[in-house]
């Protein structure tokens, strides 16, 4: 044999990648024999998820505050003071909120205040640009986060035209009320983007997301597809808007003005 | 050829001791950053994306800038850049080991960033980048250092390399461009969202990053016996000014849209950077003076007297430099920023350890750029190529 | 045959095996490794799966069960044995394991493993500053 040492050495590497293959295959088998995964029974479903505000009921900033507070304390959001704040819902003028300039606006627009949060919409840019789906649309239109695979890159935040969207720039532990937290539900670490998530985990126990519930009424939240549904109701009989529609995203969040 | 790198002049340690220097101090910053979370820098809720990003931004440019010797070279044979393709090819290096860099500095959780090879997201333009970049890396690893290897043991250069510097060519000009795509599919950001947006970014690389790669060519003949060949300086200085010609014509496409159909989100963007928008007018010194410097740079590069004085030339390609940076590294990334989705103007500034950071990218783009060019420079050397003639012709200046 | 270089190629030697002998010698005369005590769960004596399952792949099935909940929408498991939990760290795993300290981390800091859970998920004795 000509060349032994060389060709046993290229045996010797072919055998050790064969090797490592071979045990990453079996590494990668599924784990509990027999077990599966499925939905829980309470929990509501819908086709797609929206909601409706009824702006002249929760238009203030005290009123606003509530339902902040309350989602808020739910996701354990931290509060922080600077502009490098983290915010899922939150109060703005009419100016900030919508496209429709005006320069002789009403008296009582001019004063009004909206909720703001993340839309959810039908088309987000947001999950278009994320290069490692960390954010990504469920099929009943929630746009949800995995905070477990983001890489904090902030395309998505950029991508956003709704400004929806914040990122944990420090420790969000660091601002927070560590004796107050909800148990029940996980913080964010810095580097992560964080959003409003239409309370995904209140909806699989069969509860309204926590701002519809401290709301009184003024926020309604179900399903557009269900043509009897309280938000298609509303929809009917009230004139509303959205937040940039021209964009083309179908915000799911719609104001009654 | 890596043992040409190990010696040198008093001169070139003393600059590559400073370099690590540079790099080791600064990198404290980044520990600190990477403990602290990128609340030390500047960014806001919104505005996400800063220095850092601009500076990938910029040498992307910087990057792409090598195509405009390969691509005369390898189309049409024009052998006058024969003896500047290989600076092109290492100078495409450093460039994009600086832009990897400054994505990995950016990034919040950069232990992750495996996340975008190991879930692959077609849609996403970012994963693109993430792919061409890597790509144009290797390809320009392999042919320069192939090629030079090559030429330093008086031996033809494989057909491959041929082959792969033809893609290095298409892959040029799409390292920008899907850069470009970065910004300019964003529905929420009107600066960008301009469809010439891509042809903005490849007219100003190609004359930013040649004019960076010509100072540096200048700077190498001015420290080792390399010498370039005059002609191929001239064209190349040519090739700057055409493209700072259409760079600055594109802007002036851009302000005319913007300001005579007089739509708000097309102007806000350009009168914050220039005139200043609700009281906010930090960055109107600047953007003037990248155009004064852009149009001065113009000024000086167009006349062919002007353009072929060689003791002018390196300050008309050093105001270009700047002007171009100020106008990508700085007014692209703020003034697409702002104003910000809810009509207000959201002001950003890099703080020091920002800036720290950077010079640590910076630093070791140039230790890569120190250590390729002494390799190239050592290898022309040794084989005679390109050599100041000893004993100076009296033509020459 | 000359040793060329002798003092420093024994020197070197020794310098070696000196660093590579150190960590025995350190615990030369120390008791054996013992597993660690781990107090386990009051009221619940069986898991989600069994005690040699979890030992293996409990990170493995927390990578199911996130991916699932998160992504498919999917929170219930149902074991092997058609029990069912639902998939969650902080609401499952926690309400039995109240204490991490004295659970989780009891293994693993003898493993000088640090999972990175507990950056985002709040362990169920609560987070201190």
């Amino acid at each position: 044999m000509n060349n032994t040492r060389r060709n046993f050495l290229k045996f010797l590497g072919l055998a050790a990648a064969g090797l490592c293959t071979a045990s990453a295959g079996s590494a990668l088998a599924v784990g509990g024999a027999g077990a599966t995964t499925k939905e829980g029974p309470q929990a509501v479903k819908a086709k797609r998820w929206a909601m409706v505000i009824d702006t002249k009921k929760v238009g203030t900033k005290e009123t606003i505050d509530v339902l902040a507070k309350a989602c808020h304390q739910a996701h354990n959001v931290p509060n922080i003071p600077t502009k490098q704040n983290v915010k899922w819902i939150w109060a703005a003028s009419f100016e900030e909120s919508f496209d429709q300039p005006n320069n002789y606006l009403d008296e009582e627009l001019e004063k009004r205040q909206f909720p703001l949060l993340c839309n959810h919409c039908t088309n987000p840019p947001c999950v278009r640009v994320c290069p490692t789906q960390a954010t990504y649309q469920r099929p009943d239109g929630i746009v949800a986060m995995d905070y477990h695979r983001c890489i904090g890159c902030r395309y998505c935040m950029a991508g956003c035209p709704f400004g929806a969207r914040s990122f944990n720039f420090m420790e969000p532990r660091l601002h927070l009320d560590l004796a107050n937290l909800n148990k029940e539900f996980p913080t964010r670490m810095r580097g992560v983007v964080e959003k409003c998530n239409f309370c995904v985990e209140r909806l699989a126990q069969g509860k309204q997301p926590a701002c519809v519930e401290a709301s009184n009424g003024a926020v309604v939240f179900g399903d557009l597809a269900d043509a009897n549904s309280e938000v298609r109701k509303l929809l009917r009989e009230h004139y509303t808007i959205r937040r940039k529609p021209s964009l083309g995203t179908e915000p799911g969040v719609y104001y009654i003005i | 050829m890596l043992e040409k790198a190990l010696k040198g002049s008093p001169k070139y340690y003393t600059w590559i001791g400073f370099l690590l220097l540079l790099i080791a101090g600064a990198s404290t910053a980044y520990i600190n950053q990477l403990m602290q979370g990128l609340t030390i820098t500047g960014m806001s809720r919104d505005v996400s994306w800063g220095f850092y990003i601009a500076q990938f931004t910029y040498l992307v440019g910087l990057a792409a800038s090598g195509v405009m010797i390969v691509l005369p070279y390898y189309f049409h044979h024009y052998k006058k850049f024969k003896d500047l393709v290989i600076f092109g090819e290492f100078m495409a290096i450093g460039a994009v080991v600086m832009c990897m860099g400054f994505i990995v500095v950016d990034i919040g959780q950069p232990q992750r960033m495996l996340n975008v090879m190991l879930f692959p997201t077609p849609n996403s333009i970012l994963f693109w980048d993430m792919t061409v970049l890597c790509g144009y890396l290797l390809l320009n690893v392999l042919v320069g250092w192939t090629c030079l290897e090559c030429d330093r043991q008086h031996l033809p250069h494989p057909k491959w390399t041929k082959v792969l510097a033809y893609v290095s060519i298409i892959w040029a000009f799409s390292i920008h461009t899907v850069t470009a795509f970065l910004y300019q599919g964003l529905p929420g950001r009107h600066y960008w969202l301009t469809a010439i947006l891509a042809a903005r970014f490849l007219a100003s690389a190609f004359c930013s990053g040649p004019a960076i790669l010509l100072l540096v060519i200048m700077l190498t003949e001015k420290l080792t016996t390399f010498k370039a060949e005059a002609e191929g300086i001239a064209t190349l200085a040519k090739i700057i000014t055409y493209a700072m010609c259409v760079n600055v014509f594109f802007f002036l496409l851009e302000v005319f849209t913007a300001f005579y159909s007089n739509i708000p989100g097309h102007m806000h963007s350009i009168v914050y950077l220039f005139k200043g928008l609700e009281g906010h007018t930090e960055l109107v010194p600047f953007m003037w003076t990248a155009a004064i410097l852009g149009l001065g740079s113009l000024a000086l590069l167009i006349p062919p007297k002007l353009r072929d004085n060689r003791n002018l030339l390196p300050w008309s390609l050093a105001i270009l430099v700047i002007a171009t940076w100020l106008d990508k590294g700085l007014g692209l990334l703020i003034g697409g920023f702002n104003p910000t989705p809810f009509e207000t103007i959201a002001p950003y500034w890099p703080t020091g350890k920002e800036l720290i950071v950077s010079a640590m990218i910076y630093g070791t783009g140039a230790l890569v750029v120190t250590i390729l060019f002494k390799i190239a420079t050592d290898v022309k050397k040794e084989t005679g190529a390109s050599q100041k003639p000893t004993v100076p012709c009296e033509t020459e200046a | 045959m000359k040793l060329y270089n002798g003092g420093k190629i024994i020197t070197g030697l020794v310098i070696f095996l000196g660093v590579f002998l150190a960590p025995f010698a350190y615990n030369a005369g120390k008791a054996a490794y013992s597993q660690p005590k781990l107090k386990m769960p009051e009221n619940e004596k069986e898991c989600v799966e069994s005690k040699e399952f979890m030992r293996t792949k409990h990170m493995q099935l927390l990578n199911e069960w996130r991916d699932a909940a998160l992504r498919d929408g999917k929170r219930v498991y149902v074991n092997s044995k058609g029990k069912e939990f639902e998939m969650s760290l902080q609401k499952t795993c926690m309400k039995c394991h109240t204490n991490k300290a004295e659970f989780c981390d009891k293994c693993h800091n003898d493993a000088a493993v640090s999972p990175y859970c507990w950056d985002c998920h709040i362990q169920p004795e609560g987070v201190k500053k």
